[in-house]
């Protein structure tokens, strides 16, 4: 692929059937990637794979890693970056923020009193039979109303490039380190790229996350003490954990390092206990606390729930979330939208069919090989079935599953996740991406990272893209940021005055300054002395 | 700071010291094997690795003292396995210690797997001890001379005395007549020093005192043993519970004071008892220490049948 025979890295560079974010099916450019394509046009195929071969080092060096089957990997990040044009993010950004504050509400009814249950919104059923469901986290009210101070809405974009929400996370969502890290690694790449751009930033996420958890802390509290509970340093994403407590500037702490003493919680330090008063825990709800859940989990600590029932201690997520992104509730959230907001929903569902009812069900058994079919409580890409590429044994047992617990499952079309460009053995090819925006709810407002994971599935047509089955990442680019670089005169109490002003002198060794002259003058000694000097040659002094 | 990264600091502190210094022994061990000409390689090895305290057969081959001693990654007694370890616990600490170090020892341990027993054995140690200077260059210059910094500190000095302890020992090695005080204090780095300070061709007590007890020198015994007792001082809350804080630095206060109240002819004449000595005071101390500042006062085990 040399520039000579006029190929560059998109000569070969053809989508396929689905909505292809790049290059539309004329092949002509569309307007948001024309700087990145301009920019790749221009190397030659070497030098792509030079850049992206120095990304995986950078990563392998600062020790971005995911732990994969027990083994410590570099995160994958590609070398094209996705592109989400400043009005497309005026949807996304509203639309993730809608649905932030249904979950939100339907979280509070649902340990409250439950009207939509009682006005006939959902049925008593869903909550009743949610594995996440937990009865003893019920009446305990957050002090700033906020259960869902971290989300992560999973959006897609089908055939016809409409974005959809293809699931929520409102328990422990991760991925956002890579975001965070994806940029970092992204600009130091293509610095004059994000210049004329106009990327927005992703920075200030840390300081955001800090702001909403020091608001959600207990009430009596003025300078709370923040602390991210890891499971961990064998956890998957214990990198993450590690990034956020290191950028927000607080503790690490695993289950052993907290204790529960009349229901307050402390961390143990060398100087002592410390009280703790926010936990942002990455620890799955039945590990948290062995007295009222899993009673032989070591990850938690004895007595937390207790602490957070008196209003010692805020735990962020809240206990209990898992009621809301149910796949099966998932189902219900465009109603839920307009009976809680009473507002239209931004962001549409997938079509899903709900198996516990007879109809749905019968006409999903039929079209089982056209569908997709997903536990309602899965994650990672786990136990999904995609209709079209499986073999008649799965889905003959999928087949029974479902009819031994039709709540168990959900059915969708098969969604052509929209594609990339992305680099591949085979050169620049499309591949199939999700994305994953992140939100944070201080309890006055939803605040949406511009950008956000976006996930990209490496093998060819391959349209699950979890990294835990082999996904990849790609650095998100959502323009229409300020630029200030130029463009606006800083306002005048912040310039300096130079003129008039003598700088103050650097110092420098003395007898530098008279060094040109010294050398002359040693110079010249050495040359009188030379034929001295050469008789002494050998000695090795 | 939690007691659990407090613990990994200090590990992190006496593990890469502890690979420098084990490249500075095996690069001695290795040179007099070379210039010693009734040398009786076997048993010089085996009294290297029991000073080391590995466990090993005799007859014990330059082969075998390098994979472990240097080499072999999943020897916790080897250079590859305390560089590998001081990695993990930079992991477990990572929130806390500055990028610069984490990725100095990240890389490091990355670059390890270049190394076998096959490329020149000085090369490798020349790398290992360049490495460590990294790792102690950069977070001198980025940490705050907070805990973190002390935990580490304490770490190292603890581990440098220990560590000079052992290399003396090999002056009295069966098999061979040992290294002289000059490659003794070449592989210290104090030879230049040495000259300077003391202004003198090398004789066994000078040197012997100037690594024994020189208060002025970074690598001498007592140098690291005081520095040890002060930094203990130093970590914040040390005077609550002043009973076990004290207790180690009673044991290091022993071990430098015997040193240096003792007429260095005397120590020279049972070298191998004394330096054992240090070894003891040195894990003694640091056993004081995980007792006060590491181990949780108690475990909170939740098991519902006591219920």
């Amino acid at each position: 692929m040399a520039h000579g025979t006029g190929e560059t890295p998109w000569t070969r560079y053809a989508p396929a059937a689905a909505w292809d974010e790049a290059v539309d099916l004329q092949g002509k450019v569309r307007d948001t990637y024309a700087r990145v394509y301009a920019e790749i046009d221009r190397m030659s195929g070497d030098d792509l794979y030079a850049r992206a071969e120095a990304l995986a080092s950078t990563y392998l060096a600062q020790g971005v890693t995911f732990d994969h089957a027990g083994e410590e990997r570099p995160f994958p990040l590609d070398i094209v970056p996705r592109v989400v044009g400043a009005e497309e993010w005026e949807i996304i950004s509203p639309g993730v923020a809608q649905r932030v504050k249904t979950l939100e509400a339907f979280l509070a009814d649902v340990y409250g009193s439950q009207h939509c249950v009682n006005d006939g919104v959902v049925p008593r059923k869903l909550i009743a039979s949610s594995q996440y469901f937990y009865r003893s986290v019920a009446g305990i009210e957050p002090r700033n109303g906020v259960r869902v101070h971290i989300s992560g809405i999973d959006l897609v974009r089908d055939q016809h490039g409409i974005w959809r929400v293809l699931e929520d996370n409102v328990r422990v969502p991760s991925g956002v380190s890579y975001v965070l890290s994806n940029r970092r690694a992204m600009s130091q790449m293509f610095p004059d790229m994000f210049g004329a751009m106009g990327v927005r930033p992703v920075l200030e996420y840390s300081q955001r996350l800090r702001s909403a958890l020091t608001k959600a802390a207990p009430e009596d509290v003025d300078d709370p003490t923040i602390v991210v509970l890891t499971p961990g340093v064998y956890n998957s994403a214990y990198y993450e954990h590690s990034l956020l407590a290191r950028t927000m500037g607080v503790e690490l702490v695993e289950g052993r390092d907290l204790e529960c003493h009349n229901g307050r919680v402390y961390m143990r330090t060398t100087a002592g206990r410390r009280r703790v008063d926010v936990i942002y825990r990455r620890v799955d709800d039945e590990y948290l606390d062995p007295v009222v859940f899993r009673s032989d989990s070591t990850l938690g600590a004895p007595g937390l729930i207790n602490a957070a029932r008196l209003g010692n201690v805020t735990i962020a997520n809240a206990v209990g979330n898992g009621v809301a992104d149910d796949k099966l509730n998932y189902t219900y959230m465009p109603e839920l939208t307009r009976y809680y907001l009473r507002e239209e929903p931004i962001l549409p569902n997938v079509d899903t069919w709900r198996l516990e009812e007879p109809d749905a069900r019968e006409e999903v058994l039929d079209r089982l090989a056209e569908l997709v079919v997903k536990p309602v409580d899965g994650a990672g890409g786990k136990g999904v079935l995609i209709g079209p590429k499986a073999s008649k044994a799965e889905l003959d047992q999928v087949r029974q599953q479902i009819l031994e617990d039709p709540r168990g499952w959900i059915a969708q079309p098969v969604v052509q996740l929209s594609t990339v460009p992305t680099l591949t053995e085979e050169g620049l090819e499309p591949r199939h991406v999700d994305l994953r925006p992140f939100a944070i709810n201080d309890g006055q407002d939803v605040w949406v990272l511009p950008g956000g994971l976006t996930r990209v599935a490496l093998a060819k047509g391959q349209l699950i893209v979890n990294s835990s089955q082999g996904g990849g990442s790609k650095d998100t680019w959502v323009l229409g940021g300020v630029r200030h670089r130029g463009s606006m005169s800083p306002p005048p109490e912040s310039r300096v005055e130079f003129s008039g002003v003598s700088a103050v002198p650097q110092a420098a060794h003395p007898d530098d300054y008279a060094a040109g002259q010294q050398q002359a003058q040693q110079q010249q000694q050495q040359q009188q002395q030379q034929p001295v000097q050469e008789q002494q040659g050998s000695d090795p002094c | 700071m939690l007691s659990r990264i407090a613990e990994s600091l200090f590990w992190i502190g006496r593990y890469v010291e502890r690979a420098d210094n084990t490249a500075r022994l095996l690069d001695v061990h290795l040179n007099v094997l070379l210039e010693d000409p009734w040398v009786d390689e076997p048993s010089a090895n085996a009294s290297l690795l029991s000073v080391m305290n590995c466990t090993f057969e005799p007859p014990v081959t330059r082969h075998h003292v390098l994979e472990v001693l240097a080499f072999d990654a999943t020897r916790s007694s080897s250079i590859a396995g305390t560089l590998t370890a001081a990695r993990e616990n930079a992991r477990r600490a990572r929130e806390v210690i500055s990028t610069e170090v984490w990725e100095s020892l990240n890389m490091t341990r990355n670059q390890l797997p270049r190394w076998t027993s096959s490329a020149r054995p000085h090369e490798y140690f020349v790398w290992v001890r360049e490495r460590a200077a990294v790792v102690w260059g950069l977070s001198s210059a980025t940490t705050s001379r907070d805990d973190a910094w002390h935990f580490m500190e304490l770490g190292r000095s603890l581990e440098r005395a220990d560590m000079i302890a052992r290399l003396l020992m090999t002056r009295h090695f069966e098999g061979t007549t040992g290294p002289n005080w000059t490659t003794l204090l070449r592989s210290c780095s104090a030879h230049e020093a040495y000259l300077r300070t003391v202004r003198a061709l090398v004789t066994e007590e000078r040197a012997a005192e100037f690594l024994l007890i020189d208060r002025l020198f970074p690598r001498s015994i007592a140098y690291n043993l005081a520095k040890a007792e002060e930094t203990l001082g130093l970590i914040e809350g040390a005077s609550n519970n002043k009973a076990m804080s004290d207790r180690a630095r009673l044991a290091l206060g022993r071990a430098r004071t015997n040193l240096e109240y003792r007429d260095v002819r005397e120590i020279l004449n049972n070298l191998p008892e004394q330096m054992r000595e240090v070894q003891r005071a040195c894990a003694l101390a640091s056993d004081l220490i995980r007792d006060r500042y590491f181990l949780p006062a108690s475990t909170v085990l939740w098991n519902q049948e006591a219920l």
